[in-house]
């Protein structure tokens, strides 16, 4: 398989412009059992060729939207259109979608091959079209020359690549795929976070993916939308979702963050001026959607953005505290600061290439910071 | 260590009681093919000599080829009789959940444990009751009742685990409704429904206590035997009818299994054995 390190976070790789054209809109959709909403008055519109993500902790409504773009499941109010063409009434077997399922669901009576040519049997194609397609969604995949084995003689990476063969063969407008990469190891998972992107660059089709795991989002994504409790919390590209989270929630859920009480001093259309007691007096942009709520403001900053000085090394912005504990993870040293004034101790990553990992617990240090890589959100 | 071992009954008496308890369990059934190819028409050691004139005089008893085909005629129709109210039953113990699911289980489970004889008077009672005549037709009813429980066994071990995105992966490929049950349900339940309908008919075939209630004038097999039981010089004949019988059940016994297991294995391992 393909070298590691140089594609760990494909979407920064080129790729050509997205087309502007709405594949998939999903207007006020709620989807509700009883009292209780799985979904809540969603709105979004996924855009034709996009790798889009929705990304949130189990229960928050996601597979929910899913099943319901793939027909197995209908809106209780709202519309689903896909290609431009309204979903109500349709059932699944007639829509221009295709779904990988979290189980993969692979027919254990029939052989790669006929799992794969399952839905083509319908189309009654020409001749060897059947064959030939057949073999081509083998080929994406790496699976040929395995057609004649039986599903249950598989390994789970490789049903789950017969169960993406399976929808890929049938040319899909929009495929569907269902925490496919749960079930696999770490190291699998990661190679297939790969050659999912890839795969997705060389047919050009909608790729809409459910899951739970922040990384996997980040890494395939052209765009994410962050679900909690059955309402779109934040739809953004992994980078605006990462640095710029909306709220407390959303950056809780894609990695670490230190948050730090905040008074307002200034506020204006684009920008907030802030007092804080550990980091002073901060300018930063102010989130679109952010509603001020009194005087209060919270402001995060990530664990990597904060930076030991070494020695007498001076830096523009900087906090001085002290070590409190310290945890060891092979590449990285997670610090844990205490900083004069605030209430909570500050988590910093270091890189383990300076020595991060032999700072004694009780040292004190400073810590150099960029004032952009503070951000104000809604609590 | 110690302590442990003194509980533990020494490797050798156990296996002296489990050879034991074999021999209690088949030693009675072994006589059956012994003296049914013995010359001799009383059963007593010593054996006199190997002949196989009892099975030759089989086919020429027309009341016991009678009694062949009623009991064919009722082991066919009560096994897809059972057999259909078990999918049934099976499909919706195992697919959806409801108040009172465990409960109607059970129910559906208690023939196998009421006294026969009592389920025989009952439903002799209830026939009588409706109005209908004895017949093999009743003689069907009482079995299908007997045969449930065997049959939702059967059934659930095969249809529990079927994952239900399999039929969805069907429809989300583009198959109706239809056609998903013909190409993905039923190829993989049909080792359970075969298994299924063997089992049944088996339990039919050997069933003795609520044919011989619930019949009129037809005997099936058991009763047949049962009535030669009177004559001791047709008793050579019973042993040779007897042991067929025995080979008989035997035999569809054990295919049934391997199909059971068959479809228990193609819906339980989905999901990643090698994973």
């Amino acid at each position: 398989m393909p070298e590691q390190s140089q594609a760990a976070r494909p979407h920064q790789s080129e790729r050509p412009p997205l087309s502007e054209r709405p594949m998939i809109e999903i207007r006020n959709v709620t989807r509700s059992y009883g009292a209780f909403k799985a979904l809540d008055d969603a709105t979004l519109t996924i855009k034709e060729g996009e790798f889009f993500s929705l990304l949130g902790p189990s229960g928050c409504g996601k597979t929910t939207l899913l099943r319901m773009i793939a027909g197995f499941d209908n809106p209780t109010t709202g519309s689903i259109a896909v290609g431009g063409q309204p979903m109500e009434g349709i059932p699944a077997n007639r829509r221009p979608t295709n779904m990988v399922f979290q189980s993969y669901a692979i027919f254990p009576h029939l052989n790669v091959e006929q799992n794969v040519a399952y839905g083509l049997k319908r189309l009654r194609l020409e001749g060897t079209e059947e064959k030939r397609r057949v073999e081509e969604a083998l080929a994406q995949v790496s699976l040929t020359g395995l057609g004649k084995r039986l599903a249950t003689e598989l390994s789970g990476g490789q049903r789950q690549r017969v169960a993406l063969a399976r929808a890929l063969v049938m040319r899909p407008k929009v495929l569907l795929l269902d925490e496919p990469l749960s079930a696999l190891d770490k190291k699998l998972r990661e190679q297939m976070q790969v050659e999912l992107r890839r795969l997705q660059q060389a047919v050009g089709i909608t790729f809409v993916l459910v899951t739970h795991d922040q990384y996997e989002a980040l890494a395939m994504s052209d765009r994410i939308a962050v679900m909690f409790g059955g309402k779109i919390a934040q739809i953004a590209s992994p980078k605006e979702i990462y640095q710029r989270p909306v709220n407390r929630q959303v950056a809780d859920f894609l990695g670490g963050m230190n948050f730090v009480k905040a008074e307002i001093v200034e506020e204006d259309g684009a920008s907030l001026v802030v007092d804080t007691l550990g980091f002073g007096r901060v300018k930063t942009d102010k989130p679109k959607a952010f509603v001020r709520n009194g005087g209060a403001a919270t402001l995060g900053i990530r664990p990597e953005r904060l930076r030991v000085l070494w020695d007498n090394a001076t830096a523009k912005f900087e906090v001085a505290g002290k070590v409190v504990e310290r945890h060891y993870f092979g590449e990285i040293t997670h610090l844990i600061v205490e900083i004069p004034g605030l209430e909570k101790p500050l988590s910093v990553t270091e890189t383990n290439d300076f020595g991060a990992d032999d700072i004694p617990v009780g040292t004190s240090i400073r810590l150099a910071y960029d004032p952009e890589a503070l951000v104000a959100m809604a609590d | 260590m110690t302590a442990l071992r003194r509980f533990r009954p020494g490797a050798g008496w156990l296996s002296a009681y489990a050879f034991l308890y074999v021999v209690f369990l088949y030693l009675p059934v072994i006589f059956l093919p012994i003296f049914s190819i013995n010359t001799a028409a009383t059963p007593k050691f010593p054996l006199s000599g190997f002949t196989l004139k009892w099975y030759e005089d089989l086919p020429r008893t027309p009341a016991l080829l009678d009694a062949a085909w009623n009991s064919l005629v009722v082991g066919v129709s009560a096994s897809i009789l059972a057999t259909v109210f078990g999918i049934l039953a099976a499909r919706s113990i195992t697919r959806y959940r409801y108040p009172g699911r465990r409960a109607i289980n059970g129910l559906i489970m208690a023939p196998l444990v009421l006294p026969e004889v009592i389920v025989a008077i009952s439903m002799l009672l209830v026939m009588l009751q409706l109005g209908l005549s004895l017949s093999l037709f009743t003689v069907v009813l009482g079995h299908v009742l007997v045969c449930i429980p065997y049959s939702m066994t059967v059934l659930t071990s095969g249809f529990e685990g079927f994952d239900r995105s399999l039929e969805e992966a069907s429809a989300d490929l583009g198959e109706s409704a239809f056609g998903t049950f013909r190409r993905v349900t039923l190829p993989m339940v049909a080792p359970a429904i075969i298994s299924s309908l063997l089992v049944c008919f088996t339990i039919s075939l050997d069933e003795f206590i609520i044919a011989f209630f619930l019949t009129g004038t037809d005997a099936t097999l058991p009763i047949y035997i049962w009535g030669q039981l009177r004559f001791a010089s047709k008793l050579p004949g019973v042993l040779a009818l007897g042991t067929l019988l025995l080979v008989a059940s035997f035999l569809l016994m054990t295919v049934a299994e391997i199909l059971r297991r068959r479809a228990a294995r193609r819906t339980q391992n989905e999901g990643g054995l090698y994973a």
